[in-house]
């Protein structure tokens, strides 16, 4: 059939006509008019599949069902949504499905969160129509990051479509035909040992149970709880324009002040904020950009605070790891800094400190582990729980988040600039570092402090910046497809890029795999509004220009990119191709 | 002995081009290559590597064909058709004789690594049903003499 989508389309649907571009399917034209079709395997964001066979829909020009998901209004007649005919079909649907699935709900990780657990009450399920034809199988626990059940999948190949479609990472994919049609590595290998970078996204997309990360939170209880230690914690950019949305807060709402209160009654010692050791980065990976920049030694410097991007260019580009900053994330500094430096001033003895991340990210449970992240003669970050893991804690403390007061971070690792803000969205970091870059090379302030050709979506920015008159021409990619593009670009010596920024997850971390579940790019942009507009309020806007970092500086560090600096603030990679 | 078989591949790779669309055919004559008729996880690495396609998504094409085995087998792969046609011939009775003779059942291979037993579909040799088929050749019109026949001469040739 012809799809000209200029041609619109019109289609009664249960009696209501619309009028669409041709090619619209089913599910997108009802949309329009108000009817929400129920779907398992279907994402906005992801490819279609037609897998779970819930959207089905009667029309006149057929006699069979037709699944909304895939099917245009262009080859259907009049349509029908909610029939007793379609009721009843997609109740048996689901009711198959649930013969084949554990039903432990009570003690599910997506417990009142499962789009199966919801279409299940919907549809009023209230008993087995089946005898239950499941199988248990083994857990995935072989990482430190997430756990993968594959007891409780559904097959609708969500997940499959993050990881190969969307990361190019292909860890998971399809495996068998018929009833042994299944989710899998190659080879049936463990995560550990398959291209797994654990950024999560297929967490993001699981409509079940199935996958998950590793929840830590008991950790953290205890700590809480045990007198002895001093526990403090700290904040990525990105979970204050997300936490909100957990208690019914807008999409991308900024709760900064909120957070931090719950944090506080949660019983942390001290609350701290990531964008203060976000700006700490720009100042170590400013300079070590200016001195790469002076010498053409490992240029295109590339970006290294996403751990899933890391752990992604370790195992792919074992070539290039010189061309990556050497520069620790924001999480690992701050880790560094707290154990050392806060724990020395504040006469606190460095194994007594506990420190707690709140990160919008999976594979920071995985970064944290790390061998090389213990420059404090401790384990830096002791505990990283995702945004989902710490509105679990507010909810089970019984905090009303949405009546708290808004409070500050404390000092002195607490107070940031709008350069730390903004590392939580893709072409952040690169932002936050060309003010500050301009200003080493130039000596001079630039006359904008607004970048907006590094900001949006697009998978692959570019600009070339006028540095008083050095140009400099950087990239910035979310999504490790996009990555991929460049690094085979850098790898041929086709790039004639001096700096790159490489985000794993879409978006940058404001679409990180450990975000509240059923994120949209929709989503993702009313997140990344939100820390544009944390920057613009920002009395400071450089990192440089930062009190608390400067004072860092003064008092223990010495010179960016000095022998201590150097000791705390940078790491080293591993070729892990094999 | 792992290097051998590794130039085995990167010639079949060779002679047939390392062309996507000729992947099925590459995956038979490397199964054939091994000589316990598998494509094993390093021979699938190899693949991957050679010819730029992702492990899982090689392993996925390596489970969704029945002709492909991710997993030992013997050397010499016994399929017996068990469509209508040859059962009405007594394929069933065919298929319990080489049960007994091997002692193995089917989905099996015997202690010595040199026969596996398992069903195929038709393969459209009806009209000399039953019929089994030992790598690439059909035999029809079987009796229990001819079986025996059939895997003495095997047996024989491999020492010969």
């Amino acid at each position: 059939m012809h799809i000209d989508p200029n041609k619109m389309v019109t289609v009664k649907i249960d009696g209501i006509p619309v009028t669409v571009p041709s090619g619209t399917t089913i599910m997108e034209a009802a949309k329009k008019i108000g009817i929400k079709i129920p779907s398992l395997c279907h994402h906005p964001d992801l490819t279609v599949r037609a897998f779970c066979r819930v959207c089905v829909v009667e029309d006149t020009w057929s006699r069979r069902l037709k699944t909304a998901c895939n099917n245009i209004v262009d080859e259907c007649g009049d349509i029908f949504t909610n029939t007793e005919g379609i009721r009843r079909a997609r109740r048996t649907i689901l009711e198959l499905l649930l013969a084949n699935h554990p039903q432990d709900c009570l003690h599910c990780e997506r417990n009142r969160k499962c789009e199966l657990q919801t279409l299940a009450e919907e549809f009023g399920i209230r008993k087995n129509a089946f005898d239950p034809v499941y199988r248990p199988v083994p857990k995935d626990l072989s990482n430190p990051a997430m756990v993968r059940d594959m007891s409780k999948c559904i097959r609708c190949g969500r997940c499959v479509d993050a990881c190969q479609a969307v990361q190019g990472v292909n860890a998971i994919g399809y495996a068998g035909r018929s009833t042994g049609f299944k989710i899998t590595t190659a080879f049936e290998k463990p995560l550990s040992e398959s291209p797994c970078v654990y950024c999560g996204q297929c967490i993001a997309a699981c409509p079940v149970g199935a996958l998950y990360e590793k929840d830590d939170t008991q950790k953290v209880w205890d700590a809480l709880s045990n007198k002895d230690l001093h526990v403090v914690v700290q904040t990525a950019p990105a979970v204050r324009v997300a936490i909100g949305e957990e208690f019914g807060m807008e999409k991308g709402a900024i709760a900064t002040g909120k957070m931090v209160a719950a944090l506080r009654r949660l019983g942390f010692d001290k609350v701290f904020d990531t964008n203060f050791s976000a700006d700490l980065t720009i100042v170590e990976e400013g300079n070590e950009l200016f001195s790469r920049l002076k010498s053409g030694k490992n240029l295109p410097m590339i970006t290294s605070c996403s751990p899933g991007w890391v752990n992604y260019v370790e195992k792919n580009y074992p070539d290039l790891l010189d061309h990556v900053s050497s520069c620790k994330s924001p999480q690992q500094m701050f880790g560094a800094v707290a154990k050392t430096y806060y724990a020395d001033k504040m006469e606190i003895p460095r194994e007594k400190m506990f420190v707690v991340s709140i990160m919008p990210c999976v594979a920071k449970k995985y970064e944290a582990q790390r061998p090389e992240m213990n420059s404090s003669g401790y384990q830096d970050v002791d505990v990283v729980l995702t945004t989902r893991e710490l509105a679990k804690m507010i909810r089970l403390a019984g905090i009303q988040f949405g009546a708290l007061p808004e409070e500050e971070f404390d000092s002195p690792l607490g107070l940031a600039s709008g350069a730390g803000a903004i590392f939580g969205t893709s072409g952040g970091v690169m932002e936050a570092a060309v003010r500050t870059v301009y200003e080493i090379v130039t000596g001079k302030e630039p006359q904008s402090l607004d970048f907006n050709e590094l900001r949006g979506h697009e998978g692959i920015k570019e600009a070339s910046l006028d540095l008083d008159g050095t140009t400099v021409k950087v990239a910035v990619a979310n999504g490790l497809s996009n990555a991929k593009i460049l690094m085979d670009k850098v790898r041929a010596g086709e790039a004639d890029y001096q700096f790159i920024e490489i985000m794993c997850c879409p978006g940058g971390c404001v679409g990180g795999g450990g975000q509240p579940f059923r994120t949209t790019a929709a989503i993702r942009s009313n997140r990344m509004t939100g820390l544009y507009k944390v920057d613009k309020d920002s009395k400071i806007r450089q990192s440089h220009k930062n009190p608390e970092i400067l004072a860092l500086y003064d008092e223990f560090l010495g010179e960016p990119n000095g022998h201590l600096a150097h000791e705390l603030l940078h790491t080293h990679y591993t070729d892990r191709s094999h | 002995m792992a290097n051998q078989f590794e130039m085995q591949i990167t010639k079949i790779l060779d002679e047939q081009g390392r062309d996507q669309q000729k992947l099925l055919s590459i995956l038979l004559d490397i199964q054939k290559a091994s000589g316990k008729n598998y494509i094993s996880e390093e021979a699938a690495e190899i693949v991957s590597r050679e010819m730029g396609i992702p492990l899982v998504k090689l392993y996925d094409i390596l489970t969704f064909y029945a002709m492909l085995e991710t997993k030992p087998r013997g050397r010499f792969l016994i399929e017996v058709c068990n469509n209508a046609p040859c059962y009405v011939s007594k394929s069933d009775r065919i298929a319990q004789f080489l049960r007994q003779e091997l002692g193995i059942n089917f989905g099996q291979t015997t202690a010595d690594g040199l026969f596996t037993l398992q069903y195929m579909p038709c393969v459209g040799a009806c009209d000399i049903g039953p019929v089994i088929k030992i790598g690439d050749r059909v035999y029809g019109n079987l009796t229990e003499e001819k079986i025996r026949k059939i895997l003495s001469d095997l047996t024989n040739n491999l020492e010969g």
